[in-house]
């Protein structure tokens, strides 16, 4: 045990949860958006995996990082405009078209890779930034200073996100869709917008986050993100769709991934339990969610599609 | 019933668009019958569960294809048709039964994973032979062969070499989960390192998944982080694994394909299996009218499995005496890898 508390061993755990919770976080937020309007995006996935490919492609032909950051940003835009097209005009059941769009980001992003890629290469992602004197600080200096832009980035969201969403007049729009949808209506405000806005917003995010994922690994493969999209609107009911309270989330399935995986590394936790002990981060976060939704109520419009007078 | 109707044709027309993008590449190499070759040629068809360029298991054996239809003379002589990207077990069991109903004289199933289909599969078609792996296990079925990989000969010579590199004394491992040829050769390299250095300390990580890439990465900055100056790892998702390594100038030992090309500073070696040692001894069985029953090993005696050195990786040339020493070793019997089940 004591081979865990040394400080260098820590340090990298912890640093390796941040690092891995960061494009849970990007796809959280984004989907705190979108539900906070009222509906929920299954896709989220589907739209990380097609923002990753983007990304990725971008950057092996190119080595343009922002291009690559920006064209997953537009990919995502662009599921979030399908997305919105569906449970907004449409009005499709929520649920089952999200899982749809999952399916076509999985299928699409997997054959784009195919045909334009085919081998894995690696490319080079975000270097580390160092902040000045910040970083210089011993073990706070390694664990939170010494991250990629990306990482930086994800965490920035989260105030901003927060401030977004209760201090200003779209925010106040994005809560009442959520929760009242008619009376936003009768006030002059379009639904329809607000969460034709909130869906593209999120899924931008989405895209960003499987951005993230491919620059902070090097590499894309066929479902890259193994599901992350699927944790990430988890994460979002364990956050009580709070901003904050979904970085709580992403960082404690992070550090409890992190964790779990120095312990079997350190031979703490047993081989004969090691494919039991790689549930724990989802069983927890599971657990806490329970818990956490006991407290919380979800917004009243959710997953309901708005229809005037109806 | 306006949004039902809406529900139900989107669901629809994802699932098709779905179904056509991750269902994968299927390719036949020549239409039958639209040309009249001197002799019927041998028709072969693989069903494989990831990509046919995954740099890892399913490139091996199809590379092993196009080595002997090169060997046997051209699309003249062995014509390939596969399916890849078949990671669901039932689309891949449809793919077979498509191969045998078409006539295919071989089908191959590569994957552990498609056993049980092949076995229900196979006894309605006794003119077709099958193939799969990696297993042993022939179900007893006349018009089924099996294959698979001694895994541990090539990853005990890569445990040889990491434990002789290593200056810190810790070596770390990024394994799936604990099955099949991952297991052996994680078995393998750990015996490998601790005989050349009885006090190594082999840190094996299972993560728990074959597709987890970021999961991959984060065993290798934990073993890092561990003190483990070498490491290697096994299955699709240690691509993660390598980026760490490659970041950290780690050195990295690869197996199922040559991974050079992921790191080419760092990777040191790989394992590569050659199967078309297998493939070209169940051909000649078909030739004979044997069509299955029998299963076959490869290992570094019979050629199956080779250590593919990186040419840029300055080796020093004592480790690759001592690799070179291992490998002839254990061809020759005198130094005995720890094999499944025993």
């Amino acid at each position: 045990m004591s081979e865990f508390f040394s400080a260098a061993a820590l340090v990298t755990t912890i640093g390796a949860g941040i690092r891995y919770a960061t494009s849970y976080l990007y796809a959280a937020l984004g989907e705190t958006f979108g539900q906070r309007s009222g509906v929920l995006n299954l896709g989220v996935d589907g739209i990380m995996l097609l923002g990753a490919f983007g990304a990725y492609y971008v950057v092996l032909e190119t080595g343009n990082l922002w291009l690559a950051l920006l064209i997953a940003a537009v990919v995502g835009l662009v599921m979030g405009l399908g997305m919105a097209f569906a449970s907004v005009t449409l009005q499709a059941e929520q649920g089952i078209s999200g899982i749809g769009f999952y399916l076509f980001g999985l299928g699409m992003s997997d054959l784009l890779f195919q045909k334009l890629v085919g081998t894995p290469r690696p490319i080079s992602g975000f270097p580390e930034i160092h902040i000045p004197w910040l970083s210089d600080i011993p073990v706070i200096g390694e664990l939170l200073f010494s991250h990629s832009l990306v990482v930086y980035g994800a965490f920035l969201l989260v105030p901003i996100g927060t401030y977004v969403l209760n201090r200003t007049a779209i925010g106040l729009k994005i809560r009442a869709a959520g929760e009242n949808p008619a009376a936003v209506d009768t006030l002059g405000v379009s639904v329809a917008k607000v969460r034709y806005g909130t869906i593209m917003f999120g899924s931008m995010l989405a895209g960003i986050g499987g951005a993230a994922l491919t620059t902070e690994l090097g590499i894309f493969q066929q479902n890259l993100t193994a599901g992350q999209g699927f944790i990430a609107v988890a994460l979002v009911y364990f956050g009580a769709w709070r901003p904050v309270g979904v970085m709580y989330g992403a960082l404690l399935y992070g550090l409890v991934a992190s964790i779990v995986s120095q312990l079997k590394t350190l031979g703490i936790i047993p081989r004969s339990v090691s494919d039991l002990a790689s549930m724990l981060p989802a069983v927890i976060t599971i657990l806490a969610l329970v818990v956490a939704v006991q407290r919380e109520r979800q917004p009243a419009a959710l997953t309901k599609p708005y229809q005037r007078g109806g | 019933m306006r949004r039902l109707t809406v529900t139900g044709i989107l669901v629809l027309v994802f699932a098709l668009v779905a179904a056509a993008c991750g269902g994968g590449g299927t390719t036949t190499t020549a239409a039958p019958g639209t040309t009249t070759p001197p002799a019927e040629p041998l028709k072969v068809a693989m069903v494989a569960p990831s990509a046919v360029n995954d740099l890892a298991f399913s490139q091996s054996m199809y590379d092993a294809l196009l080595a002997v239809q090169e060997e046997m003379g051209g699309e003249s002589a062995m014509q390939i048709a596969y399916s890849d990207n078949l990671f669901v077990v039932d689309d891949a069991a449809a793919a077979i039964r498509d191969y045998a109903n078409e006539g295919y004289d071989l089908v191959i199933a590569h994957g552990s994973q498609f056993g049980s289909s092949l076995q229900e599969i196979a006894p309605d078609y006794p003119d077709t032979a099958f193939a799969w792996g990696t297993a042993g296990d022939t179900f007893g079925l006349s018009n089924v062969f099996a294959y698979e990989a001694a895994s541990e000969e090539g990853g005990y010579v890569e445990g040889v070499m990491a434990a002789a590199l290593s200056t810190s004394g810790v070596l770390g491992v990024i394994g799936p989960i604990e099955v099949g040829d991952a297991a052996r050769y994680v078995n393998g390299f750990v015996a490998g390192a601790t005989a050349q250095n009885p006090a190594i300390d082999v840190k094996v990580n299972y993560t728990g998944s074959f597709s987890d890439v970021a999961l991959a990465a984060t065993a290798a900055n934990t073993e890092i982080a561990a003190g483990a100056d070498v490491l290697t790892g096994t299955a699709q998702m240690v691509t993660g694994a390598v980026g760490v390594a490659k970041d950290d100038n780690i050195p990295w030992f690869g197996t199922q394909a040559d991974q050079t090309q992921l790191a080419p500073s760092i990777v040191v070696a790989s394992q590569v299996y050659h199967w078309e040692v297998v493939i070209k001894q169940i051909i000649d069985l078909i030739d004979q009218g044997t069509m299955g029953g029998e299963s076959f090993v490869i290992n570094l005696a019979n050629g199956g499995e080779a250590i593919a050195y990186n040419p840029d990786y300055s080796l020093p040339d004592d480790v690759k005496q001592l690799a070179e020493d291992t490998a002839k070793g254990i061809s020759d019997g005198s130094i005995n890898p720890p094999r499944p089940g025993s």
